[in-house]
């Protein structure tokens, strides 16, 4: 079996790791139509709330899983230009909750239509030390200049923290999935799908372990105010569960067992992290979600309950597997 | 190509454009999208308003629904006045009054075609964040046709989309709130109507 994986290439391994991963989602759905037809006449409300929460976690999969397939099957272009349309959707639904005012129209209009396109196309053409510090030190000195030409000093600094906030983890932490796409580490070249694979399945298992562990075997949270599920306990198993997961996946990285270990657990801690800074944010506007279950007035579809902690993870992941192993 | 084609073609890429922007979310709160003859009125704090309602409508509502455009701004340039014409389908009204003219005809000729109308009752933009009061338009058209339905709608976020002065939207989510069908009263004077009127707009800021 791996003789034969190992014969296949490279682009055909992708291949078949989407068959795999496609596969693998068709059962669980069939699994879960099965049951949830089954059950049907039971008006068990426990049941049903946790039905309707393993499709909301099953939507998620398909929607991400095809997102990558789109992407990968349509090239690198394609692919970096349908990850800067997640994070323009992103970015939409990020600004819309947060209060801006007539000032910021200049720097918003820079951060759509310039940061944004620029970042991405930056990503594209593999330029990649300047991709790293084009936002952090060009754009964070640009945006509130723009601002501050607007004459408008009330609520500056908030006004300019939540821009830079926004554009920081929509567009810098977006663009470093297609960036992990067209990373060559050394001895790796033209397999970049396979790292992302890596870090996806990582982080979205840690997501999903975690979420589940909060749901099952509640413990006091430790920040109630932001998170009424978010407890140590739970977060140290998913962490541990999904990172040695990754080291199952060793094989198709080009890490070493206890490399990819490392790097899983990396990927972990930060998109975990990432998830509870998201929902304190959430919680300052008064909302639980992004999408339509709190406030449907912005008419959000929860784009970014979906992706927050792959923006936090990809750029520590991106970084972290480029200094250590040279690109 | 003709008029009619160009005029579906850029409604097309149009409506796209809007919908990448802004989503252009309709909520039917207090009634459900019906091709019955209505009034619809909202607060207007954006010229991107009349865009955005009639791309929140269904296309179905659309062909019929006709919103009320101020003649001195979307006459300006021949590409506004061709848009208005041939995509939105609109209805001019001056908003300076002129002697021995009666600002609504226009208006009362769409409703008497059997056409819906799309209506700012407040005439201008307003920049607070409260509407201003509306004007006595509605009241009469109200008075004139009793058997269309008044449906009041809330614009949200538009403002934020494109401020006064500025050339370049800003993708941000908007949503359009539809009401619930009003009637004006059989004794009911025109102030307490109007009053009325605007209390079920600025109610729907919430819901």
């Amino acid at each position: 079996m791996s003789s034969w994986l190992r014969s296949l290439s490279s682009s055909e391994q992708v291949g078949a790791l989407f068959v795999l991963v496609f596969g693998l989602l068709v059962l669980v759905t069939g699994a879960l139509v099965t049951l949830s037809v089954r059950s049907r006449h039971e008006a068990d409300e426990v049941r049903a709330a946790f039905h309707a929460d393993w499709w909301a976690l099953l939507k998620t999969s398909w929607f991400m899983v095809s997102v990558f397939w789109i992407g990968w099957v349509m090239g690198e272009i394609a692919a970096t230009v349908l990850f800067a349309l997640v994070a323009f959707l992103a970015l939409r639904e990020f600004i819309t909750l947060s209060p801006t005012r007539r000032g910021d129209h200049r720097s918003l209009v820079l951060a759509f239509f310039v940061v944004l396109p620029v970042q991405f196309w930056l990503a594209g053409s593999k330029h990649f030390d300047l991709f790293t510090v084009f936002i952090p030190v060009y754009v964070f000195l640009a945006i509130p200049v723009v601002s501050a030409l607007a004459d408008d000093p009330q609520r500056f600094l908030e006004r300019n923290a939540k821009l830079q906030w926004g554009i920081m983890v929509c567009v810098y932490g977006m663009s470093h999935v297609p960036a992990l796409l067209l990373l060559n580490l050394r001895h790796y070249e033209g397999r970049g799908a396979f790292l992302v694979f890596f870090l996806v399945f990582v982080v979205q298992t840690c997501m999903l372990i975690q979420h589940l562990a909060a749901r099952h075997f509640p413990r006091p949270p430790a920040a109630p105010h932001v998170s009424r599920s978010f407890n140590w306990t739970s977060w140290a198993v998913a962490v541990l569960a999904a990172s040695s997961l990754g080291v199952l996946l060793y094989a198709i990285t080009p890490f070493r067992p206890l490399e990819a270990l490392a790097m899983g657990a990396i990927a972990c801690v930060a998109g975990s992290m990432g998830h509870l800074v998201m929902k304190a944010l959430k919680r300052d506007r008064g909302v639980t979600n992004w999408g339509p279950q709190g406030r449907s007035v912005t008419g959000a579809n929860g784009l970014l309950d979906r992706v927050d902690a792959l923006c936090f993870a990809a750029p520590v992941f991106f970084h972290s597997a480029r200094w250590y192993f040279g690109a | 190509m003709s008029t009619g084609t160009r005029a579906k073609i850029v409604g097309w890429l149009l409506l796209g454009l809007v919908r990448l922007l802004t989503g252009a979310q309709a909520r039917w709160w207090g009634c459900p999208p019906k091709a019955e003859q209505r009034i619809y009125f909202a607060n207007h704090q954006s010229h991107a308003d009349l865009v955005m309602i009639w791309a929140a409508l269904p296309a179905e509502l659309r062909g019929i629904t006709r919103p009320i455009a101020a003649k001195d701004y979307w006459t300006k340039t021949p590409l506004r006045q061709w848009i208005t014409t041939a995509v939105f389908n609109a209805v001019y009204v001056d908003r300076e009054r002129t002697e021995g003219q009666d600002p609504l005809a226009p208006l009362v000729q769409a409703l008497d075609a059997g056409d819906s109308i799309i209506l700012f009752p407040e005439g201008t933009r307003g920049h607070a964040e409260e509407p201003q009061a509306f004007k006595a338009g509605l009241y009469n058209l109200a008075l004139r046709f009793p058997q269309v339905v008044l449906v009041p709608a809330w614009i949200h976020n538009v403002q934020r989309v494109m401020p006064k002065g500025e050339v370049v939207p800003v993708p941000i989510l908007c949503s359009v709130t539809f009401g619930a069908p009003m009637q004006l009263q059989a004794d009911e004077s025109r102030q307490d109507f109007l009053a009325r009127a605007r209390d079920a707009v600025v109610a729907l800021r919430e819901v």
